[in-house]
């Protein structure tokens, strides 16, 4: 007879669907974000296979661009945004701050509903002929150009938008209201660190975003002139109200992912983390000086050099909170000691591949290199190690991490590290020969390339291929472990933390008694009276 | 952790009835002083009124005069952050004249 947690308490699906448990809505969440994962997957393969060869033979160029803007719109507002903070935040921060639930549970269960309702009208947007402006609906593209289906698109991302505001909001009054007793700021695990600075750039940068794709559609529809040159308004103004809220986007994606890192390293390593206060400060730190760098997107634009060398030089300064992370991790692992679980590997490459995708960001917030570079596959190749060597990377070693404690149930430890592996050499494979041949000035966004372009781009599409099968195995050992894994221990990993203290999976309720917290959740090593380094 | 003490201040019905006024007001002077050209005062007046009505909604509509400290920083915040995109957008526009035609 099993014991009530939160899955069997309640069948049906009226149970789940009106549930305002934190935990079941994280269930949700990562059933609808895994689905545009793999449909944003799908627009992926269709690019790759289109630049297997140079000539445009497979899609027509109306096409192709269409498959690039799908891909990029649902990925990034659909998968990537939502994916860490919806799924493992919603899950796992009222579990590691001692508490029953989110401040405000119907909020959130009406975040997710928000976020279907932006997902549909980004599929019937996709499904009645698509959008071709790229997904930064860079105007006059996505005004006076394009014939596609914009407004639908923009209402969808619009849409979404508030699903993440409110859900940072819910955040951020969660952690700061309900930590259990003894709970300070500085005992909380740094995952908490992280999503609460994530909390800080969705609700200040999401309505800035919201904004402009409402002005997009006013000026296509009422022609008033924001954008237009024609009508007094300026193109350039739409890319700086874009990536005032994209940029910063970018850490909605990643500072989750360090968050997810923070925990690995130190379950792995056996060892407390190297520096704690430097990463959670760090994380404030890149949530903050990240809206002050969105004019590195426009300095081939128009924009000023004047505008130009103050983004550029505050860019290198927001890479110095990031190599903090990396730099404390490995110090974290240095000395550790180390298993080599599946989420540990990821772990690792995420290490590896977060640096090489900061580092070469770098060579593009150099104005002068930008110059050579912008819009080639050298950009395409940098930020993907960002978001897909980054924050994927730190999406699956979190649900990997967390798979026991979520669902109760363990998964096929050899078959995790396999795909561990698959998706590592199909990553490096797919976008390393990118840099390569957006050094040689192969652009983006076109159909067709140069016949000598053409080896870079098969290495490229095999890699991508690879990737895959590293992406749809999980969807086979997961579902597998539901229901024919052996049940997992409440602590499989011999973790430490307040969400490994609870059963596997948890009760509704978290905690029959609220915990009280008298030392740092993460007590890996004795205190440092003992003298153990 | 912090005690569950936050006053919920309740302001009379007659406060709420006066600031309404008080926008009705500011939205009539605005459409009026549309009518007069005041050259490059026209930019000033209008702004002014607009922040005024903004900060009235602000401090009595969404309670802000009466809330924590905590509640100041968070709604100062947001303004600190509408001043960093006007500002360094400003930053780009302000300085295009400065070298004609590079990086164009
Ligand atoms: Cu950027």
């Amino acid at each position: 007879m099993d014991t009530l947690n939160y899955i069997n308490n309640g069948h049906g699906l009226a149970s789940w669907l009106l549930t305002k448990d934190h935990k079941r809505i994280a269930l949700l969440y990562l059933v609808s974000i895994t689905f545009f994962f793999f449909l944003g997957g799908l627009f992926a393969f269709m690019i790759r296979l289109e630049l297997l060869t140079p000539a445009g033979d497979v899609l027509t160029a109306e096409n192709y661009n269409k498959m690039f803007t799908m891909h990029g719109v649902v990925m990034v507002f659909f998968f990537l945004i939502p994916s860490i903070p919806a799924v493992l935040g919603n899950f796992l921060i009222p579990i590691m701050i001692g508490a029953k639930d989110l401040a405000f549970p119907r909020l959130n269960l009406i975040s997710w509903y928000i976020y279907v309702l932006g997902g549909i009208f980004t599929l019937v947007a996709a499904l009645s002929g698509g959008v071709d402006t790229g997904w930064t609906f860079y105007t006059p593209y996505s005004t006076a150009a394009a014939n596609s289906h914009v407004i639908t698109a923009a209402l969808g991302v619009f849409i979404t938008g508030f699903s993440s505001i409110l859900t940072g909001l819910n955040f951020i009054v969660t952690i700061h209201r309900m930590r259990a007793p003894g709970l300070t700021w500085f005992r909380l695990p740094l995952f908490v660190w992280a999503h609460y600075a994530t909390s800080l750039v969705m609700i200040l940068g999401t309505p800035v975003i919201a904004i402009t794709v409402l002005l997009v559609a006013a000026e296509r529809v009422l022609h008033m002139g924001i954008f237009d040159p024609a009508l007094g308004g300026d193109p350039v103004l739409f890319q700086h109200l874009f990536w005032f809220y994209s940029h910063p986007a970018v850490y909605i994606m990643i500072l989750p992912a360090m968050g997810v890192i923070s925990e690995i390293v130190q379950a792995f390593a056996r060892k407390n983390v190297f520096g704690y206060s430097f990463i959670a400060f760090s994380s404030l730190a890149i949530a903050i000086i990240g809206f002050l760098v969105w004019g590195h997107h426009i300095f081939v634009a128009g924009q000023s050099v004047y505008a130009g060398m103050l983004f550029s030089i505050i860019s290198y300064i927001v890479a110095v909170p990031s190599a903090i992370k990396v730099f404390n991790w490995t110090a974290t692992i240095y000395r550790g000691s180390i298993s080599l679980d599946s989420p540990m590997l990821y772990a690792f490459g995420f290490l590896g591949l977060f640096t090489i995708g900061g580092l070469t960001g770098l060579f593009l917030a150099a104005m002068g290199l930008d110059i050579h570079m912008h819009d080639t596959y050298f950009v395409v190749a940098h930020f993907h190690y960002i978001m897909v060597g980054g924050a994927i990377m730190g999406y699956l070693g979190g649900l990997h991490y967390w798979w026991p404690k979520i669902t109760g149930k363990l998964y096929s430890e050899p078959a995790a590290k396999l795909a561990a592996g698959l998706v590592f050499i199909g990553f490096n494979l797919t976008f390393f020969p990118q840099f390569l041949v957006g050094y040689l000035g192969m652009p983006r966004r076109y159909h067709m390339y140069p016949p000598e372009f053409q080896v870079f781009n098969v290495m490229s599409t095999l890699g991508a291929t690879i990737l895959s099968v590293g992406y749809l195995l999980p969807m086979f050992y997961f579902v597998h472990s539901i229901f024919r894994g052996k049940p997992s221990p409440a602590d499989p990993w011999g973790a430490k933390g307040l969400e490994w203290e609870v059963p596997s999976p948890p009760p509704t309720e978290n905690f029959a008694v609220t915990p009280i917290v008298t030392h740092g959740t993460h007590q890996y090593a004795p205190s440092k009276e003992v003298g153990v380094v | 952790m912090s005690g569950h003490h936050v006053s919920h201040h309740v302001a009379p019905k007659s406060l709420y009835y006066l600031i309404f006024a008080l926008l009705m007001i500011g939205t009539a002077v605005t459409v009026i002083v549309a009518y007069f050209d005041l050259g490059a005062f026209n930019n000033v007046v209008m702004l002014t009124i607009a922040c005024t009505k903004a900060l009235l909604v602000v401090l009595y509509f969404m309670h802000v005069r009466w809330g924590t400290r905590l509640t100041w920083v968070v709604a100062a915040s947001g303004f600190v952050w509408l001043l960093i995109m006007f500002g360094f957008t400003l930053s780009d526009y302000l300085t295009r004249g400065w070298v004609g035609g590079t990086l164009r």
